[in-house]
């Protein structure tokens, strides 16, 4: 029982570990680990199940994250994972990774704030430039290129860029 | 040349669980009627983001009908495979497009409501209502934001912008008291602490929708008088040319795939 059990604990590792490799088909900087989509790995008689939570309801990206993620534990040797949605707590980007931050940042989006700022009905909410630093600028849209994002641009460096919006 | 619509168990959950996802189903699908014509990119984009919010929160909705009516339905099967008579979709949400004004205007009578109802259902006692709330109330949050300041600019913008606005509002108003409606089926769930009341969200939404509609510079009708029927399959002529063009691929070719 006891090299049962260290077995099934040595091989979650390695499937958590293949999991957590697989990135956001629209934000390839960022893992489902960095995003928090990643919710748990666990280990029964020898079959994997990996529980993965939706980012937003119609987001057409995590059935190719489902898809990566039974690729990439084929491909490290475990063979296919069960894959289970876990709708409750919803994801939001509170759990999103301070690497996670630093990552998007450096690839041009602006990180999400804190998911209150939501709330504010004709929003007056600071994005900090990801090209620049400025504070100072504006919104051009509430809604970007995907789901997730929202559409910024800076009045110091006249750069436009996606914003991650908090959710 | 065409297949048969499916039969619904329709227990007081499964009526009520379908009532929300043809609300979103319905008007998701509108939305996506603008794509490719919105007045300009960005627009376009919000729309079909919108869109795309409702068509999942929907999907969420009929996977969990199809669970709870435990026979051998699923989400693809209530959205193609029923007659106009079988939804149960507001009025308001099958509304036509119309002109940019009407969708904004349609969108946020039903958006203002959508956040304060997905809200509310977070405390419902069923826990997968409870975790589709959860995540609905999120996005319903952006597209609440998204028509107030539409509605600002559009009501106190131009005289052609003000005048179009304000017809949409006056033309819709019929259809926003049936949000507020509750039946017997959905009594007893209110009574469970499944569902909530939606009559309680009645002098909130108000509240949002005046404070709105007077920063455009617009007025809300003085007429109260309702149109309901959406709810048990008594629709406007409009819902059945929507299901026609929605639902004749799986009509003509019955359980096609790509």
């Amino acid at each position: 029982m006891v090299a049962v059990t260290h077995n099934d604990a040595e091989l979650r590792r390695r499937a958590w570990d293949a999991a957590a490799g697989v990135v956001d088909p629209e934000i390839p900087v960022l893992t489902i680990a960095d995003l928090g989509v990643l919710r748990d790995v666990a280990v029964s008689g020898g079959q994997v199940e990996v529980a993965i939570t939706p980012t937003y309801s119609g987001c057409p990206a995590m059935n190719m994250i489902a898809l990566e993620i039974e690729l990439a534990l084929e491909r490290a040797g475990i063979g296919r994972p069960k894959i289970r949605t876990v709708l409750s707590p919803a994801w939001t980007t509170d759990w999103m990774s301070q690497d996670g931050r630093r990552k998007l940042r450096e690839y041009g989006i602006a990180p999400p704030q804190a998911s209150r700022s939501r709330r504010a009905l004709f929003g007056e909410q600071r994005v900090a430039c990801p090209q620049c630093g400025s504070g100072d600028t504006e919104v051009l849209s509430e809604f970007g290129s995907t789901s997730c994002k929202a559409l910024w641009r800076c009045r110091s460096c006249r750069e436009p860029f996606d914003y991650f919006k908090c959710h | 040349m065409s297949v048969a619509s499916i039969e619904v168990c329709e227990t007081p959950l499964v009526l009520y669980t379908l009532r929300r996802a043809d609300d979103a189903l319905i008007l998701g699908h509108r939305l996506s009627e603008w794509c490719g014509h919105a007045p300009m990119l960005e627009e376009d984009m919000a729309l079909a983001n919108m869109g795309l919010d409702l068509l999942g929160q929907a999907r969420e909705l009929y996977g969990y009908a199809a669970k709870v009516e435990g026979r051998s339905n699923d989400e693809d099967r209530f959205a193609y495979l029923r007659d106009v008579r079988q939804y149960r979709n507001l009025l308001l949400v099958e509304q036509p497009n119309g002109d940019f004004a009407r969708t904004m205007v349609r969108q946020f009578f039903y958006a203002v409501f959508a956040d304060l109802y997905w809200r509310g259902m977070m405390r419902s006692s069923d826990t997968t209502m409870a975790a589709i709330a959860a995540r609905s109330e999120k996005e319903s949050a952006y597209h609440v934001r998204h028509s107030s300041e539409w509605i600002v600019r559009l009501g106190d913008g131009t005289e052609e912008s003000h005048r179009r606005a304000q017809a949409a509002i006056d033309d819709l108003w019929a259809y926003t008291g049936e949000m507020f409606a509750v039946d017997d089926s959905e009594r007893g769930l209110i009574d469970r602490g499944i569902a909530i009341d939606p009559a309680a969200l009645r002098a909130p939404w108000l509240k949002t929708i005046a404070a709105v509609v007077g920063e455009a510079t617009l007025a809300l009708p003085g007429n109260d008088w309702m149109q309901k029927g959406g709810r048990d399959g008594r629709h406007s002529e409009h819902l059945g040319h929507l299901l026609s063009e929605l639902q004749s691929m799986q009509r003509s070719f019955p359980g096609a795939t790509w």
